[in-house]
């Protein structure tokens, strides 16, 4: 299977902007952490960032280091037509993980095989909701964005 | 504190063919769109004095109210979200115009989404927040984001494809009598539907709105205004627009609750200022870019319980002489697809007596706008 680093039509990256940052930095470091209200009654995370709490109204924050657990809540295998460098890929997968530290908190990402496979790299036939997944990180052209694999591959 | 209930009317309705490609311009089919609701009102053009349209209308008030010779315009409005600002066009006119801040409203929406580009391909522009969270994993089109929704409600409540079907050819079967719908002479079949390629699993190309050309647009005034009209009136019961709580447009995985949308928050609204409740509603129009938005708006508007959505669509339920005959026009799946625009004007001619598949006697009718984004809809009553 290709690998999707060295296909021509690169993957979209992330359009990373002020509220969001700290996610992306924190994804670098190989380190999977959630926005959390740091006012010490509410302690509420919340996604995806925002300047304040929707429960308290604080804007005190902190960013919440999470087990990187979680279980896949839903997912798809989109088809063409797609954007060129999916449509390479397609079809693959494309996941929601609900988080063991935080349920309500679920995460758009990839079921993949190992950190740097590719987004068909695991059988659609193997995904399964409440499957457990643990997420891993992976390098594209200058930015770090979780992946997940399976706890039980 | 005034009401919005029966104050106003819709007095015309006017359409251009639908069609992969036509050859006029959005500015033009807007043109004949709105010239052909003011001439089936009998409305002189330069009576306008309001125009309500969506934030995605290329096409702005100054270039239609120029070209259709409008008068002084007191009032104009644009909503966002697609196709959820539908019904709150007729909403914010009908406002408008009880309020006294006008008194002709135009609301109308011109595309050429057969042959133009699909919007998901800018990436310049879906990029930004807060689709950094998703369309860098290939969750790039709306029907993606639909999927992982409906893939949710199969494993939630045990819908199945076949309950999507259901809706896919309810649609369908109401086009087959609508010579106006791009599906006219196009039946549709089990066995196709289930045989054809997916988009994005578990949805399949039947699952997918129409990709269409044209035009549409409907003349809205005061209930006593109406009553002096060419046609009959067809009033505004009640309109609502819904943005829940905490609620994330189409990629709304991250509240507590996804598979209650938009359509719950627009629906209590509605029903509370209404005469009448989700039993008494003769005919539906149900915005239907993808199929899985019927059986999530059944359950938001009350037709049923939660997660009962599917199960509702059996029997027959969606077809003519069903318990909720649906999108009599052929809707978005079937007769065109400009942003669930024709879903006002069917129901309209439902109400009218009009509609090539008439319900008989038919005389509420439930017109909604996109749900899984903020929507807005509207009961209309003969």
């Amino acid at each position: 299977m290709a690998d999707a680093k060295k296909t021509a039509e690169p993957l979209l990256m992330p359009t990373v902007d002020e509220d969001g940052t700290p996610f992306w930095t924190y994804a670098a470091r190989g380190e999977l952490r959630i926005q959390t209200c740091a006012e010490p009654t509410c302690g509420e995370p919340r996604f995806p960032p925002r300047p304040c709490c929707p429960h308290c109204q604080s804007f005190a924050t902190r960013w919440q280091k999470t087990s990187g657990r979680g279980r896949i809540w839903s997912y798809v295998v989109p088809h063409p037509p797609l954007l060129p460098a999916y449509a390479a890929h397609a079809p693959y997968n494309a996941i929601v993980v609900e988080l063991a530290d935080a349920p309500r908190i679920r995460l758009v990402g990839n079921l993949v095989a190992s950190p740097d496979a590719p987004l068909n790299s695991v059988d659609p036939a193997r995904l399964r909701i409440g499957a457990r997944v643990q997420v891993v990180f992976a390098d594209l052209d200058g930015i770090t964005v979780p992946r997940w694999i399976l706890e039980r591959p | 504190m005034p009401s919005l209930k029966d104050a106003t009317a819709i007095a015309g309705i006017g359409q251009t063919p639908f069609a992969k490609q036509l050859g006029d311009s959005e500015k033009a089919l807007a043109c004949r769109a709105i010239l052909a609701a003011l001439a089936d009102a009998g409305i002189a053009p330069s009576e306008v004095d309001a125009f309500a349209s969506y934030t995605m209308e290329e096409t702005d008030e100054v270039e239609v109210a120029k070209a259709i010779g409008a008068g002084d315009v007191t009032f104009f409005s644009k909503v966002g979200y697609g196709g959820g600002g539908s019904c709150a066009t007729v909403a914010h006119l009908a406002s408008a115009i009880a309020t006294g801040q006008a008194s002709v409203g135009v609301a109308w929406r011109s595309r050429k989404r057969g042959s133009g580009p699909r919007p998901w391909k800018n990436t310049a522009v879906q990029l930004p927040t807060p689709a950094q969270w998703t369309r860098p994993f290939g969750l790039l089109r709306p029907v993606d984001e639909i999927a992982m929704l409906a893939r949710r409600h199969m494993h939630e409540y045990g819908t199945t494809r076949d309950h999507l079907f259901n809706v896919a050819l309810a649609c369908r079967n109401r086009a087959n009598q609508n010579p106006a719908a791009m599906m006219y002479e196009r039946p549709l079949t089990r066995d196709m539907y289930m045989t054809s390629r997916w988009i994005s699993e578990p949805l399949c190309l039947f699952d997918n709105c129409l990709e269409t050309d044209g035009a549409l647009a409907c003349v809205v005034v005061s209930a006593e205004r109406a009553r002096d009209c060419r046609t009959k009136p067809v009033y505004v019961h009640s309109a609502a627009q819904g943005l829940p709580a905490q609620h994330h447009g189409m990629v709304n995985y991250w509240n507590d609750d996804p598979l209650s949308g938009p359509a719950w928050t627009a629906a209590r609204h509605l029903w509370k200022q209404a005469d009448f409740g989700p039993e008494d509603v003769d005919v539906a129009q149900i915005y239907d870019a993808f199929t899985p938005l019927i059986p999530l708006s059944l359950e938001g508007y009350g037709f049923c319980g939660r997660g009962e959505g599917g199960a509702f669509t059996e029997g027959g339920a969606l077809e003519s002489g069903g318990r909720l005959p649906l999108n009599t026009g052929g809707g978005g799946l079937s007769e065109a697809y400009v942003h669930g625009f024709n879903l006002i004007n069917e129901g309209v001619k439902q109400l009218r007596g009009t509609s090539t598949a008439q319900v008989p006697n038919a005389s509420t009718c439930l017109v909604t706008a996109g749900e899984g984004v903020p929507t807005s809809a509207l009961l209309l009553r003969a």
